[in-house]
């Protein structure tokens, strides 16, 4: 157990070190929220209306916030295509540690990493004329951290399958637009046509989103466009997906072929 | 009791038998030298030990714990060189060493000191916090082999650790790991295809086509294709021959105005020749069959030409590849 809590620890204090050492990669990585939130955000709002009681820059902020972690945690994987294509993932692997601390690690690397971006996003509240408690705040980081973990390590299980940088990009390309998309970021799911509401509900950002949207606006938890589910029903999401995530991936790290 | 312990070991990829029913022990604080041509199935054998491959049938043990059922155990016990770099190049020589330490559970108390011994036995210490790609292929090699130590193994597995090493870093890296099972206490497994780099081994084991064709010490193998051969210079060849068939009941034979003459320990019989045709020597020089006679004899092949070609496609495609770019 504890040789196990060493390798997490290690793990992650790596993907730290890497991440402090490349702060070009930081810049790269905000640069996409900021282009949603105020250029996309500030152009729709003049032609969309919502009658959800506030503007629409407001409105998909809590969206940006899933976006930043989105991307993020979920592109924190591709270090497990480098580790494989540079064979550092060998060393892990024959390394007397449990499959599953090795994804644990690399999930709380990709959560921390992508925290770390959210809130730096979350911080710019006041420049949309949001306003947020000090209170809030902590609720709301808390929030970003459970649905990076449970993102990062969707990435992880789907880099199981994949061994070289290539196809990994091009998949993962497909699976983020479309669940950025349906998740309820830019609009409310309830105004979606039954199919694609259905996709919506398979899709674990919503439900991220869904709940940050309840830590961002407290006081408009009556509004019928901002919520979609109960707040109870977002954490048990998030929470039964992550277990789910990781158990897969680590049992799909323990098979040899 | 056997460090290793290798029994009827198969693994089939698709229809292709990597391994082929092979079968081998290693003692303790040994080295022992897998040697065979590109593809022999050195690699999938080494996969398989350590865990990361499993056999399509067969049993494979390290220290008693059977590498399918207890890879945990088996893992704790081992230590490996990987034939390509596994080291993080981002991070330093001190932080990838730090990172294996905690993976293999060294006390922490520990992790300083055995870390500063280690990059100082590799002679690396001066630069331990220099990042590793600024490393030459031979130190970031020295690097890995002083990681597989670290957490002191009981067998040390290294895939042709010399891969790509120019002659001088080669030599340097032999030279350590011929004292690691003393210094260290570790057994060492290494596969290699260049023959001359196998000397050094207590075993070796010729593996071809996934089947293992001669098991048995570098001397023991050299035998096999005959003994040394002597040649003479003498200032009389023929008195010379007739002198050697009445003492010492050898035959010598005239080749180039040399005496050629075969005998099983050639270093040992210089001296009495020399002193029984007292002063008709003028030189002498003694050849000594290599590995590579060995391999040549058991398989109709040298195991360079396959090295050789091995290399020649890579030469092509980079080749072809410089076309299409200069096209552009």
């Amino acid at each position: 157990m504890s040789t196990d809590l060493n390798a997490i620890y290690v793990i992650v204090a790596r993907e730290l070190i890497k991440f402090v050492r490349e702060k070009g990669k930081l810049v790269s990585t905000l640069a996409r929220p900021l282009i949603w939130l105020f250029l996309v955000g500030g152009g729709m709002s003049r032609v969309v209306s919502p009658d959800m009681g506030m503007p629409y820059m407001q409105f998909i902020f809590p969206g940006i916030l899933g976006m930043t972690i989105l991307f993020s945690s979920i592109f924190s994987s591709i270090s497990i295509i480098w580790d494989k294509e540079f064979g550092f993932m060998k060393e892990m692997l024959v390394a007397p540690v449990s499959r599953f601390s090795i994804v644990v690690g690399k999930a709380l690397s990709g959560t921390l990493v992508s925290t770390i971006q959210a809130v730096i996003i979350l911080l710019l509240f006041p420049v949309i004329g949001l306003k947020i408690d000090a209170v809030q705040i902590p609720l709301i980081v808390f929030m970003c951290m459970g649905l990076a973990f449970c993102l990062a390590s969707l990435g992880i299980l789907i880099a199981t399958f994949y061994e070289n940088f290539e196809s990994f990009s091009v998949i993962m390309n497909f699976i983020v637009m479309p669940m950025f998309f349906l998740s309820g970021a830019m609009y409310p799911v309830k105004t979606l046509p039954p199919a694609l509401g259905l996709l919506t509900m398979l899709n674990p950002l919503t439900y991220g989103i869904d709940a940050l949207k309840y830590m961002v606006f407290p006081a408009k938890g009556g509004l019928s466009l901002t919520h979609d589910f109960s707040l109870a029903v977002d954490i048990a999401v998030i929470a039964v997906c992550s277990t789910v995530f990781v158990l897969i991936a680590g049992i799909m790290f323990e098979r040899k072929k | 009791m056997p460090i290793i312990k290798v029994e009827n070991l198969t693994k089939h990829f698709g229809p292709v038998a990597a391994v082929d029913g092979i079968a081998f022990e290693v003692e303790k604080n040994s080295i022992f030298g897998f040697l065979g041509p590109n593809g022999a199935g050195k690699t999938t054998t080494i996969n398989i030990l350590c865990t990361l491959l499993s056999p399509t049938s067969g049993k494979a043990a390290i220290d008693g714990h059977d590498c399918m059922t207890r890879s945990s155990e088996v893992r704790k016990k081992i230590g490996i060189v990987f034939q390509d770099t596994t080291l993080d190049k981002e991070l330093t020589a001190y932080e990838n060493l730090s990172f294996h330490a905690y993976l293999y559970g060294v006390p922490k108390d520990l992790h300083k000191k055995k870390i500063d011994a280690a990059l100082d036995f590799i002679g690396l210490y001066d630069r331990k916090d220099d990042q590793v790609k600024k490393f030459s292929g031979g130190m970031k090699r020295r690097l890995e082999v002083a990681r597989g130590i670290i957490h002191e193994p009981a067998v040390l597995f290294l895939d042709e650790p010399t891969l790509g090493l120019d002659p001088q870093s080669r030599a340097n890296l032999w030279e350590f790991i011929s004292k690691l099972p003393e210094k260290s206490g570790v057994t060492v497994f290494m596969t290699t295809h260049y023959m001359e780099e196998a000397e050094i081994c207590n075993r070796i084991a010729i593996i071809d086509k996934g089947r293992i064709i001669v098991n048995g010490t570098p001397e023991e193998l050299k035998k096999m294709v005959g003994g040394d051969v002597i040649y003479l210079k003498t200032t009389n060849n023929k008195l010379a021959a007739e002198e050697l068939k009445k003492t010492m009941g050898i035959g010598a034979e005239e080749k180039n105005g040399e005496l050629f003459i075969q005998a099983v320990r050639g270093d040992a019989c210089i001296p009495k020749l020399i002193s029984s045709l007292a002063d008709m020597v003028l030189s002498v020089r003694l050849q000594r069959p290599t590995l590579n006679d060995v391999f040549l004899k058991l398989t109709g092949k040298a195991i360079r030409d396959e090295a050789q070609g091995s290399g020649d496609e890579l030469k092509d495609s980079i080749r072809s590849y410089r076309k299409k770019f200069d096209k552009k």
